[in-house]
């Protein structure tokens, strides 16, 4: 697709996101979304089930009308324009193939609604099916398919339009594993070679990381977040985000003291028989009550019994995972801790553990805000 | 397709031979169907007879050969015109039942406040029976009835407007009972359309006249060909209103008439059992134009599927 066709109308520098919110029956299912997705961009709206960021990308598309704020794009305002007249492609979770129709006139619908030169609609539609490598099944309805070959279409369908953004909605949850990946990598290096805008809703923060050049982290319908992959992955904003970002190790503890100010210091934290050096990720003094998150493959099994940061414990379960063991040990206090190790590991061993400092993030905890639910204790089970 | 039926054989050095359920499964036997044989041979026993005895009666003449009934019918206008007269009521009001149950289906489709109450206003008539329809329409559309009333004192018409005892009775009675059937079938139909379908085709550009023509209507079509025959049949056998609202004698003097008078005021029992031979042959005969049609159009749109 070359770059003439790119300089289609609709193309934006910036589209912004002003307040939006939306609410259904009296429930917020969306509060306040604030955000500038700059053109070319790979946006990730990322959190749980429920946390409303279906319900962005709907009002985004103009399949949901918004209940406050405005969509503007650059100097346009679109949020009261109905889907059709937006021009933004979608790929749905069902993918929503229109049955009675083949692959190659899936595909074709959006040009023809276009109403481009016929002698056009061919080319590019045969360019879309190219692109996502169906030419043996063009003929095909999508009942014929497979999952994967259906995703195809329905992203092929999507971007012919070269569309000035490409919505995407949990495209991958309907396949398996192994697809998942194979289709991950199509998605990321068609975003590369055609450049197209695109906001991707996901639940998977793995996909996530590697799809995206920005992430939005939302949960009850609020941003949490807002950062790239990296950003994200070292630094959660709170230890909801972090519980999210895979951070499975969350410890309600106690500040004991404080050296160094603001963020980044150095903040011992204690409780459960536990004394532990972590970085504070923002002002916390001694006596606060803190969240300390750890992901299990930053928690180390050394040898030497002595040193800072040093836990007990003893080895519960172990699963096989190739190179890796993921393991659940137990303290002497007993809190369970998961861990990834190259040691091979049995039930029953004694094991003493470490978290470097710098692995080891303290959450202040506001006052009334409820403490992550204690992992589940393998003694009541 | 051998290939993999060999593929799903049970081994045969198995522990055990399965048992026989499991090797008729294998050859699609479900011995489940069994339950069934009480009820075809009660379908056997309440249609298929009374249909064959009906058969042969008809070729079965007080005098004259076998196809006497069939030629007496056929070279008296009085008689054949029947047909023209049942079909120029069933046609179009099953036609006018499909084609008003599509938009008010499609925009009941979703969930709404009052949806339910909406459908039972709706589907009501269904309960009401021909009978007490008929009395209603008499009561409403007669020459002293509220409509007539109304148009009279408003000055819209100088003399009460024959509504009812003619064509028009008939029609208005057929389409009061017929609705709810194709409204309930056209709805159903249409639920079980995806409305993620619209919606994508929303995202493609696509306005609501595009969508409903290139996506929604196509899907639905073979739906509204099966409501239609549906209402097509329950509208051909048209009897009480047609003597009740019509005009028994002349202009609404149905098949089911004729039959009805021939076995009852003539007992001409052959005759009789002739014209409901007739009459299913014309039933049949619309059906399978539609189905044709509807065959024909999935053939189409599907792209050559085979």
């Amino acid at each position: 697709m070359s770059s003439a066709e790119a300089a289609s109308p609709g193309r934006f520098t910036e589209l912004r996101l002003d307040g939006v919110g939306r609410r259904f029956a009296g429930k917020d299912a969306l509060v306040d979304l604030d955000l500038t997705i700059r053109a070319g961009e790979f946006i990730a709206l990322l959190g749980p089930s429920g946390c409303g960021k279906s319900t962005a990308l709907n009002c985004l598309a103009g399949l949901l009308p918004l209940t406050t704020g405005s969509i503007w794009q650059d100097e346009r305002r679109i949020d009261t324009l109905p889907a059709e007249k937006r021009g933004f492609g979608m790929v749905f979770q069902s993918y929503a193939l229109f049955p009675h129709m083949s692959v190659r006139r899936n595909i074709a619908f959006g040009l023809q609604m276009r109403r481009l030169p016929r002698a056009e609609v061919r080319r590019r539609t045969e360019e879309g099916v190219r692109l996502v490598q169906l030419e043996e099944h063009a003929d095909k309805l999508p009942g014929q398919l497979s999952g994967g070959q259906q995703q195809r279409v329905a992203i092929a369908r999507a971007v012919v339009l070269e569309p000035s953004l490409v919505l995407m909605d949990e495209p991958l949850s309907n396949l398996d594993a192994k697809l998942r990946l194979e289709m991950r990598t199509e998605i990321r290096r068609l975003h590369q070679s055609l450049g197209l805008t695109t906001v991707y809703v996901t639940h998977d923060q793995e996909e996530a990381l590697s799809l995206a050049d920005r992430l939005v982290v939302l949960r009850h319908g609020r941003v949490q977040q807002v950062g790239t992959p990296e950003e994200l992955h070292a630094r959660p904003v709170n230890w909801h985000v972090a519980d999210f970002m895979g951070f499975r190790n969350l410890l309600e503890l106690e500040v004991a003291h404080v050296s160094g100010g603001g963020v980044d210091a150095e903040a011992a934290v204690r409780g459960e028989g536990l004394t532990l050096l972590g970085t504070a990720t923002g002002p916390v003094s001694a006596g606060d009550r803190v969240v300390a998150a750890v992901r299990p493959e930053d928690v180390v099994v050394v040898d030497e019994a002595g040193g800072d940061n040093r836990i007990a414990a003893t080895v519960e379960v172990v699963e096989y995972q190739g190179r890796e063991l993921a393991v659940e040990v137990r303290t002497a206090a007993g809190r369970a801790l998961h861990l990834r190790t190259e040691r091979r590991l049995a039930p029953g061993d004694e094991v003493t553990l470490t978290v470097e400092r710098e692995r080891l993030l303290v959450y202040p905890l506001a006052p009334g805000e409820q403490a992550p639910a204690p992992l589940v204790d393998a003694v009541t089970t | 397709m051998s290939l993999t039926v060999e593929r799903t054989d049970p081994t045969p050095t198995g522990p055990r031979d399965p048992g026989l359920s499991h090797r008729l499964a294998e050859r699609g036997v479900d011995r489940t169907l069994l339950l069934l044989v009480p009820a075809v041979l009660f379908v056997a026993l309440l249609f298929v007879y009374p249909f064959g005895y009906g058969l042969q009666l008809s070729f079965a003449p007080a005098e004259g050969g076998p196809l006497a009934s069939y030629a007496t019918f056929f070279s008296d206008p009085y008689q054949y015109n029947t047909i023209w007269i049942t079909l120029g009521l069933a046609l179009p009001a099953a036609l006018l039942n499909v084609l008003a149950s599509v938009p008010i289906a499609y925009k009941m489709r979703g969930r709404f406040r009052g949806k339910r109450l909406l459908t039972i206003v709706l589907v009501v008539p269904i309960t009401l029976g021909t009978v007490l329809t008929a009395q209603g329409l008499l009561n409403f559309l007669g020459p002293a009835g509220w409509f007539n009333k109304a148009v009279v004192g408003l000055g819209l018409a100088d003399a009460p407007v024959q509504l009812v005892n003619n064509y028009w009775g008939v029609f208005f009675s057929l389409v009061i009972t017929g609705f709810p059937f194709a409204f309930l079938l056209i709805l159903s139909y249409l639920s079980g359309i995806d409305p993620t379908l619209e919606q994508a085709a929303a995202t493609l550009g696509a306005d609501w006249k595009q969508r409903f023509r290139r996506i929604t209507l196509p899907l639905l079509a073979p739906g509204l060909a099966t409501t239609f025959c549906l209402a097509f049949v329950l509208a051909f056998s048209v009897f009480p209103s047609a003597v009740l609202v019509g005009n028994p004698a002349g202009e609404t003097r149905v098949l089911a008439l004729a039959a009805y008078q021939a076995a009852y005021e003539q007992y001409d029992y052959s005759l009789a059992s002739a014209i409901a031979m007739v009459m299913g042959a014309v039933e049949l005969l619309v059906i399978a134009v539609v189905l044709v049609w509807r065959s024909r159009l999935y053939a189409g749109s599907t792209g050559g599927k085979g």
